[in-house]
């Protein structure tokens, strides 16, 4: 099922009749059986998007829609829809057979297929065993899959995925992760999930959206999003280490750092916000020399700190190129490595 | 205009300095006092209670309220089972002719109109607790429910219906029951007004006047006792059905689930330990009703003329301390033992019944 966001827009009201724009003109396209990552900073609008989609919330403007279908007045139930909250909303006075069965039990379904298809789902997701316990005999892993194969068992058109693994400690997180891409690619369920972790929607998504404030900053699939930014925030945003950013002049062409000559870069004269990432500098016999203010060795790699035009800049390189005895480092990096932000915009200029 | 507006507001912003400030100083001063002492007593090295054991601390803390419940009710509750033995015992003089384990209670319990209705009537004071504790709490705590579950779906004038619910809780039961004896008279009554608007013939209707018959005025009282019992429930319901996660309506709604599933299979469920407490709470307090007797009918217990008596089990108690029979103390300790033991009785059944039925 293609999904088809249209100038959706939210805007919450307060009493006092303060308007704050939640989510804003937001045009986004989902391919079929794709599985997307809604990726911004805390308040950007991500779990508001989600939940208009769902029809919890009443978009101001805009329209949604499941392939040719507008839905954007549908009521939730009439969408076909599967929703997982964030704590997952599980029934706590009911056994795990009775959640994932009870969508059903609203639904026009025999009993024996009924129970058959709540035992499959069980299976599918990996919890067979449990469906006698209570949510609150059950591991937060184990209550996110009964929470999934509750929002799986009517057959959704979409799935809807709220902060899905923010509840889960960092090893558990890992592996349902894997289970959560394993169970989209099993039912081919075009798939949305809402998270603040970059590096959780870079590892599952087939694509993802990054919204600041409610605006669209790109949508794409994660490497092209890392390896091409389209704004500096995208590039400030995805990363760990982060991304350096400092300001610089082209001067003739030239990259000016510690006013000399970095590298030749085929753009207009003028002062830019400069992106590197530290993983990308290279440390070598020739190269641009910088004096070394601190270095770390953290065992295959070492991070070096120095300083581009008074900025503090971290650089990630192979420890067998570089001793702690050094004195000065000699550093190159790829020119397509090197990311131009305009100063007004933010948007990338010497790419894409 | 603009400048005298201005005035104004200075002038208040400074009225409304000079009050924080003042404020201010009195915090500061009993700081000050606070910090006086601590320092008293550290300089003289005077600690006594951080020496003490914690279980010593503990009692000091809880000293006045225990020191309140002890007078007040344990020493009653003691007294009342060292009074249930006591045979013939004289108040004033405090003697006693000797002592009985189980005489008070047979009194009690052969006693006319207690358990036994009285020959020339069909009532006595335990069928009527029963009747009251049995028609009108479970009434009560399903209006209870469909009210508050109501309340909590209604967006306009909420507050104003929340409020309106809540009146009875904070209006004197006295007062109430003069106002539903009013509301009540056979001549000229609001209910035989509004009766008669439906071509009820009203003449010589009385419900709680000379003429009622038993189920009439028994009526009454229980529509009483349901109604004024009514806002503390719907209170305690409406705030644990707030308290509820939105989120399992929120995912209820997605499976399209119908308002009368949400209800029964999702409110109910989560609010049952409050469905329990209320339950047990008002269990109790129907059967030690009295008030609302006394409001309605006086301290006879009965409409003026009629042969039946609508007394309760505390009703016919307090006749052996204060009424008809006076003094009869040890009586008085037998019928509130007797008392104790039906809802200790009935509140065990409770709680083994709800171990099935209540989600915690």
């Amino acid at each position: 099922m293609e999904l088809r966001l249209e100038n959706l827009t939210k805007i919450f009201t307060n009493k006092t009749g303060i308007e704050t724009t939640a989510v804003s003109n937001l045009d986004i396209t989902i391919e079929s059986g794709t599985l997307v990552g809604l990726l911004g900073p805390s308040g950007c609008g991500k779990s508001t998007t989600l939940f208009m989609i769902a029809g919890l919330e009443k978009p101001t403007s805009g329209k949604i829609f499941f392939g040719d279908d507008d839905v954007t007045k549908l009521a939730p139930e009439k969408r076909g829809i599967g929703l997982v909250f964030q704590n997952y909303a599980l029934y706590p006075h009911m056994t795990v057979f009775n959640n994932i069965l009870f969508p059903l039990e609203n639904l026009d379904v025999p009993k024996a297929e009924a129970f058959k298809k709540v035992k499959e789902m069980a299976n599918l997701v990996g919890i067979g065993e449990l469906l006698d316990r209570k949510p609150s005999q059950l591991s937060g892993g184990q209550q996110q899959r009964v929470a999934i194969a509750r929002a799986l068992i009517k057959k959704p058109r979409v799935l809807l995925l709220d902060e899905p693994l923010s509840n889960l400690d960092a090893r558990l997180r890992l592996q349902m992760r894997e289970e959560i891409k394993r169970i989209q690619r099993e039912t081919g369920i075009t798939t949305i999930f809402v998270t603040h972790d970059q590096e959780e929607a870079m590892s599952i998504s087939d694509k993802m959206v990054v919204l600041d404030f409610g605006v669209k900053q790109q949508y794409a699939t994660p490497q092209s999003m890392y390896t091409d930014p389209g704004n500096l925030f995208v590039g400030q945003f995805l990363g760990n280490p982060p991304i350096n950013t400092f300001e610089a002049s082209i001067k003739k062409g030239y990259l000016m750092i510690n006013d000399k000559k970095f590298v030749k870069i085929n753009v207009p004269d003028g002062l830019y916000d400069i992106g590197m990432r530290p993983e990308n500098f290279r440390a070598e016999k020739e190269g641009f020399d910088v004096d070394i203010k601190e270095i770390y060795h953290v065992g295959r790699d070492t991070m070096v700190h120095f300083d581009f035009n008074g900025q503090n800049i971290r650089a990630l390189v192979d420890s067998d190129d570089i001793s702690s005895k050094d004195k000065v480092v000699h550093l190159s990096i790829k020119e397509s490595r090197i990311y131009l932000f305009d100063k007004e915009t933010g948007k990338v200029v010497n790419h894409g | 205009m603009a400048n005298l507006q201005n005035k104004i507001k200075e002038f208040f912003g400074k009225i409304l300095n000079v009050i924080k400030t003042f404020f201010w100083n009195v915090r500061r001063f009993f700081i000050n006092i606070k910090k006086r002492i601590g320092d008293f007593l550290d300089k003289h090295n005077i600690n006594f209670v951080s020496n003490f054991p914690n279980w010593a601390k503990a009692l000091l803390y809880l000293s006045p309220a225990l020191i309140v419940l002890a007078v007040f009710t344990f020493w009653p509750i003691i007294n009342a089972f060292a009074l249930v033995v006591y045979e013939n015992y004289n108040m004033t003089t405090e003697t006693v002719t000797g002592y009985t384990i189980f005489g008070n209670f047979i009194t009690v319990l052969t006693d006319e109109s207690f358990i036994v209705p009285a020959s020339h009537t069909g009532s006595s004071a335990v069928i009527n607790t029963l009747i009251i504790v049995f028609i009108s709490v479970p009434i009560s705590v399903l209006l209870a429910l469909f009210i508050s579950a109501a309340l909590n779906s209604i967006k306009p004038l909420k507050s104003f219906f929340q409020t309106i619910y809540f009146l009875p809780y904070v209006t004197n039961t006295i007062a109430i029951g003069l106002v539903f004896a009013y509301m009540f008279r056979t001549d000229g009554g609001l209910v035989n007004q509004f009766l008669s608007l439906f071509g009820v013939n009203v003449d010589g209707l009385s419900w709680v006047e000379s003429g009622a018959v038993y189920w009439r005025s028994m009526f009454v009282l229980i529509f009483y006792s349901i109604w004024s019992t009514l806002a503390f429930k719907i209170m305690v319901f409406l705030s644990s059905i707030q308290s509820i996660d939105k989120q399992y309506y929120q995912a209820a709604a997605i499976d399209a689930t119908s308002r009368n599933r949400i209800f029964t299979k999702i409110t109910i469920p989560l609010i049952s330990p409050m469905i329990f407490y209320i339950l047990v709470t008002s269990v109790i307090g129907a059967f030690k009703i009295y008030n609302s007797i006394v409001a309605l009918f006086g301290v006879s217990g009965a409409p003026a003329g009629v042969d039946y008596n609508l007394q309760s089990i505390v009703m016919y108690i307090y006749q052996f301390i204060d009424g008809s029979n006076a003094g009869n103390l040890s009586v008085a300790a037998a019928g509130s033992l007797i008392l104790f033991a039906i809802i200790l009785v009935l509140t065990l059944v409770q709680m083994q019944v709800s171990k099935k039925r209540v989600h915690y």
